[in-house]
């Protein structure tokens, strides 16, 4: 599996890099990680002539935590994001989710930003960045802009990045003290996609659980932000009723193919199962 | 498409080589390197027998263009055992306990686990198995690998105590 | 004179590290240092590089190739199609099966990624890009698919090259698609017992098509010397020898003109026995271009173009007295192999071992038939991890006994305890006419049983159930007994050949002077530890200490002639051709010792390193003194030198058993099965190397759980194949693989010169049907007989649905 030819660029800063892209067009690709892109390049399902390496870049890494924000950069490898103790308190679930991707060596050149930039609907960040309501900042020859995650994609590999845009960061309020958070993903084997994930993060107040949003995996072309399943939650106790209201609306909006992992209702149906299940164990963990 | 000019160091040696852009680091290592040791097993980033460390950090060499691997510090089986050809205390635990059979993945197995003990110096089973989840043994079954890992551990910190 | 004190002979014999030590072994100091020699290692001077443009469908007339575009990529040599092929009659090769197949496919492709055309170039980069430049139109065809309706009138006619050729390799054939049928038993007394038995089931058990996918994938380096007139091929070769001849007898050069080299192997686990396209085209490449020529597959290629395993679908029908004695087995088999028949099996079994049906079971009476079809599929049929087809057959046979107990209400183990061949009547001709050499079967069911405390895993699974039912719980809790007899060690040289050539091994041995020895086999380690074990063997015969021992292999200019490794053949085979020719040697060092020590060679008796005059240890001479007289002093009657050689042709079989055990909790919401335990009690007869046969059992059993779980190659109705890479293609990480228990029994073969039967095998042919059978047994309260492999989440799931326990 040998890839097609490409010339290769590396360049210093974000608007050195934008700017290669904006006068290379449309046969350059950024790189990240490259553990999506190239696999796809050996196949020769993707031959980009030039590849724009962003390793060089110190503005696109790191995690801030202020003010209630958290900014992720986007050359931020999932090894970073569970190495952080700091985000691990803030925001657990990014650990928890980042933990069930892939492999080590594959976390340790996996960026986060290359995770939800590149609309693999297999991708699991992007479904944690719509239940965590994330902004994604795009950055191009005519400056920056923000996207939510929940707008952005489209369609397999069809995001709302435009031609020589980078997304340069995510971003997203430190969710509330006390929150309760999980990722599930059911999968055949370590290194697999999920069959189906639920990225769920709620909080109670006084029994009544005051928020919930709710997000599934690899269950459809894009990422799903399942807005009527968390809405089933608010102002419940979170009793069966409410948990089967949510699991229900959360299957209600699954699209999924059939695959080695089975005919799309059985995807259906593990959606639903890990949608309960995360509920349950965000409910436990809140307080 | 024009050859890139790359420089790293690898298992402590500085290296200069001009390649094609799209040359895959597992690639530049076996055949120009001449360093054989890690293989290519899967092609596709599932099976770690291309396992090296770069920059502090195990990576799988056949999903890692030569140009990305510019400037980094690199090190392969070839380079884990001491300069004056002393085992590490992996490749000995490995093959005190069985810890492979065809070998073609042990490589990758063994330089995974030299960065795993760096991460984690006192690892579980559980830890291990997850540690080594990127690299996939046919015949082994794991278990006497994560045996040796652990014995490996062991053998690392008390040598380390030692010395202190 | 010798020492006064002779240490005593326990000391002595576990200085030698011979049968029984659990000695370390000598490959690994390469290994683990990254300096394996494999054979993408291997650079010549000048070396090209030859890649496939494949078959993009399943079934299709090729209309047209155009290479010029691919001729026309810098560094692109040369480009092979089958036109070119034909002059030298090279287009089509003859399978180890009797068949042929095209080696690029000739006006048809019969199954997608079939090799078209060979790319060589200066290098791999280069190769590929012609590759991707080859243009092929197609006309397509309709695709056979399924083999239940391969013999259909209205079948799409596949082998349009041999469609008038209805006299097979191994007889009639009935239709265009038919490969053979073949039978074995008295058909009319199993029918004629089943209708009289008191109960019957009967049950389609189908085990898919999977692949053994080692990590390292095939792959040869070819380079003829045009000036001395040799051709040297290295390669993933796990029969050397007989690819030297089936080499030699395809492009007529002259077999001492061809060397055939098995490096280091990364793995075969059948993959690696047949010929391969790949071979043909590397060699013909650099008979073409005077330069060596590299071919190394991808593991896509791997596993969508190198042999398969299994695809059998199998009608097993078994009936018993009402008490639980077993009347009758019969079972029909529907073989898919695929567009060629290029299964590995020795050329009078087309469906292999297949007949050791009966497994462990005294069966008054049993019949089997087996018909082959082909499909536009890969071909193949090889024996992953298995002697030929007998995992097939045992897990057809444990599945069918546990399908008999459910029946009767009777527990698995039970039922096969009560019909276990038992230990007196060994040896026993089974029903379909295997001699089975040794056995105690019921003594290693009651050990195993009694480890794993098997009546309380009962009884917990009653209480499981129970809170299953009162919705406490949504994990059913299963347990899976298996017990397998396996027959390997192929084979008598009567009735076991490949392509013609009998099934003997071999091993020749050369004592240096100073007491050190080479010895070399016609067998090939792919991991199996051959250079630790052999000296083993060694040591216990003629009283050198293994480590002074070199095993040599795999190299047909040196090695003696043998089979290779495949089929657990190895030890039972090649084992006994080393244990024979240590004896040759130690019948010459007697002579020599009854010269030196002045007495009549009648008058000495062997002692772990040495022959001591009988009822005077004092006097002695050590192997190692006696080889240096051989070649020091001048012995009347004895030729100078200690060398041996051994051919050996087995009498029989061997026939290795094992009880497992396994027990599992499946979620029945998920589909997850978690193998909480798995218990493995194996009995190889005499035991090597201890530590060596643990690595097996547990690499074995690691390939059982991934066959059992989720291996599966599968195709669409147009013949596309999925999961074809390992995205897809289950190979379980250290996080899916549980710990294994393993544990043993020594019934020593009878007719093996040190009573070893082979163990590679058995974790695989025995570890699937104990997980099949454990997940079987989750659901069996709930009235089931049988679910499909592999048992993976949707398909367990789906039978938790089927069974209204899903919520």
């Amino acid at each position: 599996m040998i890839p097609g030819s490409f010339d290769y660029h590396r360049p210093a800063s974000l608007d050195a890099a934008i700017s290669l892209l904006a006068s290379l067009g449309e046969e350059a690709r950024v790189v990240a990680g490259g553990h999506s892109l190239i696999p796809m390049m050996k196949l020769r399902m993707a031959v980009p002539e030039h590849l724009i390496d962003l390793q060089d870049i110190d503005d696109l890494k790191g995690i801030a935590i202020n003010a209630g924000t958290i900014t992720i950069g986007a050359m931020t490898t999932q090894a970073e994001l569970i190495a952080s103790a700091e985000l691990e308190s803030a925001c657990p679930i990014i650990k928890e989710t980042a933990l069930l991707i892939a492999d080590p060596q594959v976390r340790n050149v996996g960026t986060i930003g290359g995770n939800v930039a590149n609309g693999d609907p297999g991708n699991d960040m992007p479904a944690l960045m719509q239940a965590l309501d994330a902004q994604y900042v795009l950055q191009g020859s005519g400056g920056s802009r923000e996207v939510s995650a929940r707008d952005f994609y489209e369609a397999a590999y069809f995001t709302a990045i435009e031609d020589g845009e980078i997304l340069t960061a995510v971003r997203f309020a430190t969710p509330a003290a006390g929150h309760g958070y999980a990722y599930f993903k059911q999968k055949r084997k370590i290194g697999d996609y999920a069959t189906a994930a639920a990225a769920v993060i709620l909080t109670i107040d006084g029994g009544t659980c005051s928020s919930a949003s709710i997000a599934l995996t690899n269950v459809g072309d894009t990422p799903l932000f399942a807005q009527a399943a968390g809405e089933a939650l608010i102002g419940s106790s979170l009793d069966q009723g409410a948990v089967a209201a949510a699991v229900e609306a959360a299957k209600a909006i699954t699209d999924p193919v059939a695959d080695g992992r089975g005919p799309a209702g059985f995807r259906t149906h593990i959606a639903g199962v890990m949608v309960g299940r995360a509920i349950a164990c965000a409910a436990e963990r809140a307080n | 498409m024009s050859k890139i000019n790359v420089r790293m160091t690898v298992n402590g040696t500085e290296v200069e080589k001009s390649a094609e852009p799209r040359t895959l680091l597992i690639h530049f290592l076996r055949e120009e390197l001449n360093l054989t040791g890690p293989h290519i097993g899967c092609d596709t980033s599932h099976c770690g027998a291309c396992t090296v460390d770069l920059n502090g950090k195990s990576v799988k060499s056949c999903t890692i263009f030569v140009g990305q691997a510019d400037g980094a510090e690199i090190t392969t089986i070839e380079g884990i055992s001491g300069a004056d050809g002393t085992l590490h205390a992996l490749q000995v635990a490995f093959k005190d306990n069985h810890a492979l059979q065809c070998g073609f993945c042990t490589p990758g197995m063994i330089t995974r686990g030299y960065r795993l003990l760096q991460e984690n110096p006192n690892p579980t089973d559980d830890e291990i198995r997850h540690g080594i989840s990127g690299n996939l043994c046919r015949c082994t079954g794991y278990q006497n690998i994560v045996k040796a890992i652990r014995i490996a551990a062991e053998q690392l910190n008390t040598a380390e105590e030692a010395a202190e | 004179m010798n020492d006064q004190t002779i240490p005593p002979a326990a000391e002595r014999a576990a200085a030698l590290q011979g049968l029984g030590s659990s000695r370390k072994r000598v490959e690994d100091a390469r290994f683990t240092q990254g300096k394996g020699n494999y054979v993408d290692d291997i650079k010549l001077p000048g070396m090209l590089f030859g890649d496939f443009a494949r078959s993009s469908h399943g079934h299709a007339r090729i209309k047209s190739i155009n290479k010029e575009a691919a001729l026309a990529v810098p560094g692109v040599i040369a480009v092979l199609t089958a036109e070119d092929l034909k002059p030298l009659n090279l287009h089509y090769m003859p399978t180890l099966a009797g068949d042929v197949q095209a080696v690029l496919a000739d006006e048809k492709v019969l199954f997608q990624n079939q090799e078209i055309a060979f790319v060589v170039a200066e290098d791999r980069y280069a190769a590929a890009d012609g590759v991707e430049l080859i243009e092929v139109e197609y006309e397509e065809l309709p695709a056979l698919v399924d083999p239940f309706k391969a013999m259909d009138d209205d079948a799409p006619l596949l082998r349009e090259d041999i469609k008038d050729k209805m006299d097979g390799a191994h007889g009639p054939r009935k239709h265009y698609n038919h490969i053979f049928y073949w039978e074995e038993g008295d058909k009319e007394g199993t029918d004629k017992a089943l209708a009289e038995s008191d109960v019957v089931v009967e049950e389609l058990i189908t085990y898919p098509r999977c692949h053994p996918s080692p990590i390292e994938t095939c792959g040869c380096v070819a380079s003829m010397d045009k000036i001395n007139g040799k051709l040297t091929i290295w390669g993933t070769f796990q029969a050397p020898h007989a690819v030297r001849t089936v080499a030699s007898l395809i492009t007529n050069i002259a077999e001492h003109n061809i060397r055939i080299v098995s490096p280091d192997i990364g793995g075969g686990f059948g993959n690696k026995v047949g010929v391969y396209p790949g071979y043909i085209c590397a060699a013909v490449a650099s008979i073409v271009t005077g330069v060596p020529v590299k071919w190394i597959e991808d593991k896509i290629e791997n596993l969508t173009a190198t042999a398969f395993a299994r695809d059998y679908h199998m009608t097993g029908k078994i009936g018993a007295t009402k008490d639980g004695k077993i009347t009758a087995l019969s079972c029909n088999v529907l073989a898919d192999h695929g567009a060629f028949d290029a299964c590995a099996d020795p050329t009078q079994f087309p469906a292999g071992f297949f007949s050791i049906c009966t497994g462990s079971y005294d069966i008054p009476v049993a019949h089997c038939g087996v018909d082959g079809v082909y499909t536009n599929k890969a071909p193949g049929g090889v024996a992953y991890r298995c002697s030929f087809r007998v995992t097939e057959a045992a897990y057809m046979i444990e599945r069918m006994i546990d399908i008999l107990a459910r029946k009767m209400d009777m527990d698995p183990a039970e039922l096969r305890m009560k019909n276990f061949i038992k230990k007196e009547q060994f040896p026993y001709t089974s029903a379909l006419g295997w001699e089975y050499d040794s056995g105690d079967y019921h003594t290693a069911m009651e050990k195993a049983m009694e480890t794993v405390g098997y009546k309380a895993l009962r009884a917990e699974q009653v209480e499981n159930r129970a809170a299953f039912a009162r919705g406490e719980t949504r994990a059913l809790m299963g347990v899976g007994v298996a017990f397998f007899t396996e027959i390997v060690g192929a084979g008598p040289v009567k009735n076991c050949d490949i392509l013609g050539l009998g099934m003997f091994d071999s091993c020749e041995i050369r004592i240096h002077p100073t007491g050190s020895a080479i010895a070399r086999v016609g067998t090939i380690s792919q991991g199996q530890g051959h250079a630790t074990t052999f000296p083993q063997i060694l040591a216990s015969e003629i009283g050198l200490p293994a480590e002074d021992i070199t095993v040599e292999e795999g190299d047909t200019d040196t090695a003696p002639y043998g089979l290779g490794t495949y089929g657990s053949r190895t030890t039972p085979v090649a084992g006994a051709a080393a244990a024979m020719a240590g004896r040759k040697i130690r019948a010459k060092a007697q002579m020599i010792a009854a010269y030196l020590l002045e007495v009549h060679d009648g008058d000495l008796e062997w002692d772990v390193d040495r022959f001591q005059v009988k009822g005077n240890p004092e006097k002695f001479k050590t192997m190692k003194e006696l080889a240096f007289a051989a070649y020091s002093q001048a012995i009347p009657g004895i030729e100078p030198g200690l060398e041996a050689v051994s051919y050996y042709d087995p009498p029989n079989m061997t026939y290795p058993f094992g009880a497992y055990i396994c027990v599992v909790d499946v979620d029945v919401d998920t589909g997850v099965v978690d193998v909480r335990r798995f218990y493995a009690l194996d009995d190889c007869g005499t035991r090597i190397n201890p530590m060596i046969i643990e690595g097996q059992v547990h690499g074995g059993l690691t390939e059982a759980l991934a066959i059992a779980m989720g291996q599966e190659i599968s195709y669409d109705a147009m013949g596309n194949v999925k999961g074809g890479s390992l995205m897809d293609y289950y190979l379980p990480t250290a996080v899916e693989t549980p710990v294994w228990e393993t544990d043993h029994t020594v019934t020593p073969s009878p007719h093996h010169p040190i009573g070893a039967k082979g163990v590679g095998e058995s974790p695989n042919v025995g570890g699937v049907p104990a997980f099949s059978n454990a997940v079987n047994d989750a659901f069996a309260h709930l009235g089931l007989t049988h679910t499909q492999m592999p048992h993976d989440h949707w398909r367990v799931w789906q039978t938790a649905q089927r069974l209204g326990v899903t919520g």
